[in-house]
């Protein structure tokens, strides 16, 4: 194993692959000689050239939709939009078009792409930089959507991103980027990841906690900190995909359980855990004992003040206080 | 004016636009029966500039279009009654009924589609070209979009695009003087369509689109500097639709005599009058053309309307494209429940009429949803209005732990 940044572990991904096959490329704004906004695409001009790392100029929906047509004409391209929050720029390309296409053609065209795009707060970047759309494309038909919050994921997973044939969106998260964790070793060391197999990082039999993205991490050290201090023994599951969703494992997890805490850094309306809980609720109802909580993202646009914002992103606190409500009365 | 091409080349030419007239008449006439539904927009008086473009493209070139395009597909070489089919939503229409006259797809003639957002096909164009340089491959994507389109982001973002990385594309505005209602001198601050990409390094030229050797001579050149120069060019049809923008169009925003002056200048009568003139077809030849388009388009009627509707268990195929049929990835074995609509083909019929008038949920497989009323669980103030079942289900009793 080796120990890798969430930021070099997407990057041997993309260079493993594009060395594979030929077909795939990368495009995106300041993605070449600027090495990428978040340094992801550091090197990749450098052993690649200008034809399969392009620099394009700052037009998010024509970028995407360049992208689109590439994937239709036999290419697999690699799409960077620099945060989640300029790719409401693409939002017509990704979902009128890259969604819609092979469905509406019915099967005639392909859109093999991938669209990255980090997102999440902790950096103080203020209300357009910092958002989490992971509930906003989890809704749409045709994409897929993946979130990893581990390098070993991240590199698996946009490994098998970049092989599938349909349209993923890319979630990163900004403040993972720096973050080290162990990746197996070698070219070609790692397998690409099977979309829709959740990870169960931590057993627990008094509570599950779903983690998404960044909030996988710190749903983990809630879980440590409840076993620690209450004695409580929580399942912690990262989705790692939200389209396709492993909610088998969930629910597994959940019929043991009989709690569920779902920890998200978006907004709280119509969101990943709005939409989990539904599920949890329609498909084991009978098993909860007490009602499915959420945290997530205060419902405001991020505010630039380190003060406000740590405020407005879920910590290990939140996480604790709302798995110990599921478990009121039964301590 | 140019000189007509060979005899067997104008009676293509005068066939293939005698063809898309009658069949757009058609489709015009069987949306009136309530046949083919939505939004249909007639291409009626814009046959010269389809067909003079697709008759200079070679069979591996693409052509992208807008939601304007069963003449376009049929120019491609698409067999109509597979357009008519999809105009009536039938399994055997383009995309299968998934698309309608806004979305009409031949991958096989490379006609890569119809798009019903104005400007959503430019960068899609952009990205064809782009994959076939990028392959090697000297295949030129022809892009066609409305007056309307050139005021889009799209517009402005791909033209720059595809100079900067000198794409082998040609981009054809089909200039029919009006965005939807809104004429070009209210929609366009500037209303030579053709200049509109100048600052970008792309050169324009504006052409008759009424006369279809003149677009033929416009497009070759295009077509030529894209792929012998890798070089984008613009070109301005200036052309007309007859019928409103869509069959819903009251028509307020223009006259009738200005209608009918265009008219004058039809496309067909006008290259079939000049064909005559010239001894390169006769009065048979060009009565021919018009029988063999009567005839298309009655078989493409009555195929249209043999054609099964797509069966409620295709509903969700193609949504996924799976990379290795039981392999490492199978998207939806994994994907929450979603829309019960797959059970529907078991239902009764008013369960399944409910279901295709788009009801998010129908009903159980077994039969209708259960009625809490119906269950002894009444609500207060909630007259109970069914007799109760004898059976027992009220939730929880199955319950494990």
């Amino acid at each position: 194993m080796a120990q890798l940044r969430m930021r070099e572990a997407l990057r041997d991904a993309m260079a493993e692959e594009m060395r594979a096959d030929e077909a795939v490329f990368v495009m995106g704004e300041d993605v070449g000689v600027f090495q990428g906004a978040f340094k992801v695409t550091e090197g990749l001009l450098e052993e690649f050239g200008e034809r399969r790392v392009r620099d394009t100029p700052i037009s998010e929906n024509t970028i995407v939709g360049t992208g689109v047509g590439a994937a239709m004409n036999g290419l697999r391209p690699i799409v960077e939009l620099m945060t989640v929050n300029f790719s409401l720029l693409a939002l017509d390309q990704i979902v009128n078009h890259a969604a819609a296409i092979p469905y509406m053609f019915n099967g005639q065209a392909r859109v093999p792409m991938v669209i990255r795009m980090p997102g999440g707060g902790g950096h103080q970047l203020g209300p357009t930089h910092s958002h989490s759309f992971e509930a906003l494309y989890l809704q749409v038909p045709g994409l897929l959507v993946a979130c990893p919050s581990t390098p070993a994921d991240g590199k698996a997973l946009l490994k098998a991103a970049i092989r599938d044939d349909n349209p993923v969106v890319f979630i990163e998260h900004e403040s993972l980027y720096g973050v080290r964790g162990e990746v197996p070793e070698g070219e070609n060391g790692t397998e690409p990841l099977r979309f829709g197999e959740a990870a169960v990082r931590r057993e627990g039999g008094d509570v599950t906690i779903v983690g998404v993205l960044k909030m996988a991490q710190v749903a983990e050290s809630a879980a440590t900190q409840l076993a620690h201090e209450h004695g409580v023994e929580a399942e912690v599951i990262d989705p790692r995909t939200l389209r396709p969703l492993d909610l088998d494992t969930i629910l597994a997890s959940v019929r043991k359980t009989n709690r569920a805490v779902i920890v998200e850094e978006g907004w709280p309306h119509g969101g990943v855990g709005a939409n989990l809980a539904t599920l949890i609720t329609e498909q084991a109802f009978d098993y909860l004992d007490a009602p499915v909580q959420r945290v997530t993202g205060a419902d405001v646009h991020m505010p630039y003040s380190k003060r406000l914002e740590q405020a407005a992103i879920p910590h290990e606190e939140h996480v604790v206080s709302a798995a110990l409500a599921t478990l009121a009365g039964a301590l | 004016m140019a000189d007509l091409p060979d005899a067997a080349t104008c009676y293509e030419l005068l066939a293939r636009m005698a063809l898309i007239r009658r069949f757009e008449e058609e489709a015009g006439r069987q949306y009136q029966r309530a046949r083919a539904g939505g939004f249909l927009h007639l291409a009626i008086g814009e046959e010269a500039t389809i067909v003079g473009t697709t008759s200079v493209m070679r069979p591996e070139d693409f052509l992208i279009g807008t939601y304007r395009t069963h003449g376009h597909a049929i120019a491609r070489g698409t067999e109509p009654k597979r357009v008519m089919a999809e105009l009536f939503g039938r399994v055997d229409g383009t995309s299968g009924g998934r698309g309608g006259s806004m979305h009409i797809f031949d991958a096989e003639k490379r006609f890569m589609g119809g798009y019903g957002i104005v400007g959503g096909n430019l960068p899609i164009a952009a990205g064809i070209a782009l994959a076939s340089q990028y392959k090697g491959e000297d295949a030129v994507t022809v892009c066609m979009f409305g007056d309307g389109a050139s005021n889009t982001g799209n517009f402005g973002e791909t033209m720059n695009l595809a100079a900067l990385w000198t794409l082998p594309v040609l981009f054809l505005v089909e200039n029919n003087l009006y965005g939807m209602g809104t004429s070009v001198e209210r929609h366009s601050a500037q209303t030579d369509l053709s200049k509109k990409a100048e600052g970008y390094g792309i050169p324009g030229e504006r052409i008759d689109g009424m006369d279809v050797v003149e677009v033929r001579e416009g497009v070759a050149e295009g077509i030529r500097q894209a792929r012998e120069e890798q070089r984008p060019t613009l070109l301005e049809a200036f052309t007309y639709r007859y019928k409103g923008h869509s069959a819903a169009d009251p028509e307020v925003y223009r006259e009738r005599e200005e209608v009918e002056e265009w008219q004058e200048k039809d496309p067909i009568e006008s290259f079939a009058k000049r064909c005559r003139a010239a001894g390169v077809l006769g009065e048979r030849e060009v009565q021919q053309a018009r029988e063999a388009a009567e005839e298309a388009v009655k078989a493409a009627v009555e195929f249209a309307e043999s054609s099964p509707e797509p069966a409620l268990d295709t509903m969700y195929e193609n949504l996924y494209t799976r990379t290795e049929p039981g392999g490492w990835y199978a998207v939806d074995e994994r994907s929450p429940e979603p829309h019960r609509g797959e059970d529907e083909a078991e239902m009764p019929d008013a369960a399944r009429e409910l279901a295709e008038a788009g009801a998010a949920y129908a009903g159980r497989p077994e039969g209708p949803r259960p009625n809490p009323a119906a269950q002894g669980d009444v609500q207060e103030g909630v007259e109970e209005q069914i007799e109760a079942p004898d059976r027992d289900v009220s939730p929880g009793e199955e319950d494990e732990d």
